[in-house]
């Protein structure tokens, strides 16, 4: 399918083709060459263990996307490079936990969910109007933003660590129960995480791309002083951004507690993958979060077929690191200087 | 919920031990040289180096593989793994210098988790999450001499830690010293015109890029000696010691020292760490597990209200803040 494109060029060598390639369609490019290594493991690991692993990580990908989404759309906005987001999934955990935690009150976990989205949501719209406002009127750098985020991080986690400890805890959800397809089997609460994932992360996107609301955080993203006195109440805006943050943060949160466990270092340790998704899938935007997230998340998962197990996180910094060096501007964004 | 336990002890008696504060010069000491490079980034450069930690990895875990694994010299050992950390630096700076500040520092932390994570894995060479011991005989002589000497000027029975405690201070004012008086050679001047306006430097002819990239790569080289001071104060070598929160710390004793301040590094960490480890002896009738917490989430309420309220720290200047990106 790239071959049609660089027909013009042949003079050119493989490597620059390549680069060409990248530089004018490079989401097909990156989809392509994933799909390309997908193929390649059916054909050495088989479909069933691809099929699998992918499916696994069509669910990790959506927690990762569901993070990234908060932190997207606060970067582009305030460029507020936010150190605390993966701690807000922490919060959204821990909050699930004290309605819907094993051995807690025994509320169901939907009831838990949205009390976790509320409670994160209310978090960030808190700190907007106690830290981050006051800071932007003082006119802010980007290095006093970045350390106090950096503070922050620190608060949130320790506090956690303070009234729950550092032991490992759980969701009160049946992980046992699985559901079949296509010869295929996958846990139920997987499935949920999938589902959910994709439909917030849709909605979303259309929202941002057709609701007034949507229209007015773009705008602000490109240009907040512009935004400004074109009469959008950016302050508003602002704290819509916050709600819808945290919100996903602390969904994000609960999902990856009900399939994993809790513990206060769990949102921490997603902040570097959910960077990577940022950055992909470029700042934002909402369709690059899902798209990325589901990429890295099925790439770090197929990584488990050729490499250990153990070295599954370590993956996910090497695509960060490749991806900043390689496409800064993430495989949606335009090819422009960052 | 753990059991609450009345800590025991009377807080006061603790700082008045030889024993606490060689402890805490120590730590002190390895920090103001691990924030020395810092300074030198973000004070002196205006780049954001978040990776700080992996450098004082790749340092750490260098001498101890060379002594233990190559039966390598120690102090054969310890300029191999500067060299080796310096061209780990160049390796990270070389693309990320050329990102904008953001990226810099979130592709330097993720450089850092790597080295982290390689450690943690890579089990055969590193040891795992057990980690590398034994490298240290040949300071153990060094330091049982200096012990000697200290006897030898009527101090009977000197404290275990104290050699150590000597040397790091002694490398970490020299280091500060270097660093103070090359910030006024016309190098340090373009350093600072790189921070100031990048633009404005290079279109006087100065390379900004190679002036960053000797930055970091200067940094990584601070870091790998502030890593062999941690190494040889805890006798061995662990993934959990290279963690980003030290990182984070790091910028504690910078920030509270104050910025574009070679000086202030020093009493940074001193302040810093006298306060953190003293808090371990808060007289308070809970856990271990919320005592630490408790410190950590003070280190990121001072960070919160120092960047709010004085981000020129004790003694940096505001004019030299950089402030925008």
């Amino acid at each position: 399918m790239e071959a049609g494109a660089l027909a013009q060029s042949e003079d050119l060598s493989p490597f620059e083709r390549w680069r060409e390639a990248m530089r004018d369609r490079p989401a097909l490019v990156t989809l392509g060459f994933v799909g390309l290594v997908g193929v390649l493991l059916i054909v050495f690991e088989g479909l069933q263990a691809v099929a699998d692993t992918a499916l696994t990580g069509l669910s990790t990908g959506s927690i990762y996307a569901l993070g990234a989404v908060g932190l997207t759309l606060v970067y582009g906005i305030l460029k507020l490079v936010n150190f605390a987001h993966g701690d807000f999934l922490t919060f959204g955990a821990y909050m699930a936990y004290i309605l819907s935690g094993s051995e807690q009150l025994g509320v169901p976990l939907v009831v838990g969910i949205l009390f976790a989205m509320a409670m994160t949501a209310l978090l960030g719209v808190a700190l907007e109007k106690g830290m981050w406002a006051p800071m932007r009127r003082r006119g802010a750098g980007m290095l006093q933003l970045l350390l106090m985020s950096i503070g922050l991080a620190l608060v949130i986690r320790y506090a956690i660590q303070y009234i729950w400890g550092t032991e490992l805890r759980q969701l009160d959800v049946n992980d046992t129960a699985t559901v079949d397809f296509l010869g295929l089997s996958i846990g139920r609460i997987f499935l949920v995480v999938i589902v959910v994932g994709f439909v917030v992360l849709i909605a979303t996107g259309l929202m941002l791309r057709f609701t007034t609301l949507g229209k007015r955080m773009r705008a602000l993203s490109d240009n907040l002083e512009l935004a400004e006195t074109s009469g959008i109440n950016t302050s508003r805006v602002i704290l819509w951004t916050w709600i819808l943050a945290g919100g996903f943060a602390g969904l994000a949160g609960v999902l990856l507690g009900a399939t994993t466990q809790l513990q206060p270092e769990m949102g921490f340790e997603l902040l570097l993958p959910i960077f990577a998704v940022v950055v992909l899938g470029g700042i934002g935007d909402a369709f690059g979060a899902l798209t990325a997230g589901i990429l890295l998340g099925v790439v770090i998962e197929w990584s488990t077929l050729v490499v250990d197990e153990r070295w599954k996180t370590a993956i996910g910094f090497v695509v960060l690191i490749l991806v900043l060096i390689i496409r800064p501007q993430g495989i949606f964004g335009k090819a422009r200087a960052i | 919920m753990t059991d609450p336990f009345t800590m025991v002890g009377v807080s006061l008696e603790a700082f008045t031990s030889i024993g606490f504060w060689t402890g805490v010069g120590i730590i002190a000491g390895t920090y103001t040289i691990f924030a020395l490079g810092l300074q030198l980034n973000v004070g002196y450069t205006g780049i954001f180096n978040f990776g700080q930690a992996g450098f004082m990895a790749v340092g750490a875990y260098s001498m101890a593989i060379l002594v233990t694994e190559t039966g390598i010299d120690f102090w054969l050992s310890l300029p191999l793994a500067i060299a080796i950390t310096m061209l780990f630096g160049l390796l990270v700076a070389l693309p990320a210098v050329r990102l904008r500040t953001d990226y810099l520092a979130i592709a330097t932390i993720a450089a850092a988790e790597a080295v982290r994570l390689f450690a943690l894995n890579a089990t055969d060479l590193t040891g795992g999450a057990q980690g590398l011991f034994g490298f240290d005989d040949s300071w153990d002589e060094v330091s049982d001499t200096i012990e000697g000497w200290l006897e030898s000027l009527g101090w009977s029975n000197p404290e275990n830690l104290f050699p150590l405690f000597l040397v790091v201070w002694v490398v970490a004012l020299i280091l500060t010293a270097i660093m103070w008086r090359i910030q006024k050679t016309p190098w340090g001047r373009v350093m600072r015109a790189v921070r100031e306006d990048e633009d404005a430097a290079r279109a006087l002819g100065k390379n900004a890029f190679a002036y960053k990239l000797q930055s970091l790569v200067i940094a990584a080289a601070f870091g790998a000696i502030a890593g062999f001071f941690l190494a040889l104060n805890l006798r061995f070598v662990i993934p959990d010691e290279f963690l980003p929160i030290f990182t984070f710390l790091g910028y504690a004793v910078l920030v509270l020292g104050g910025l574009a301040n070679y000086w202030g590094v020093a009493v940074g960490s001193i302040v810093f760490w006298t306060i953190l480890e003293g808090l371990r002896f808060i007289d308070l009738p809970v856990s271990e597990v919320k005592i630490s917490a408790i410190r950590f989430m003070l280190v990121g309420l001072a960070l919160i209200l120092l960047m709010a309220f004085r981000p020129q720290g004790m003694f940096g200047k505001k004019e030299e803040m950089v402030l925008g990106d």
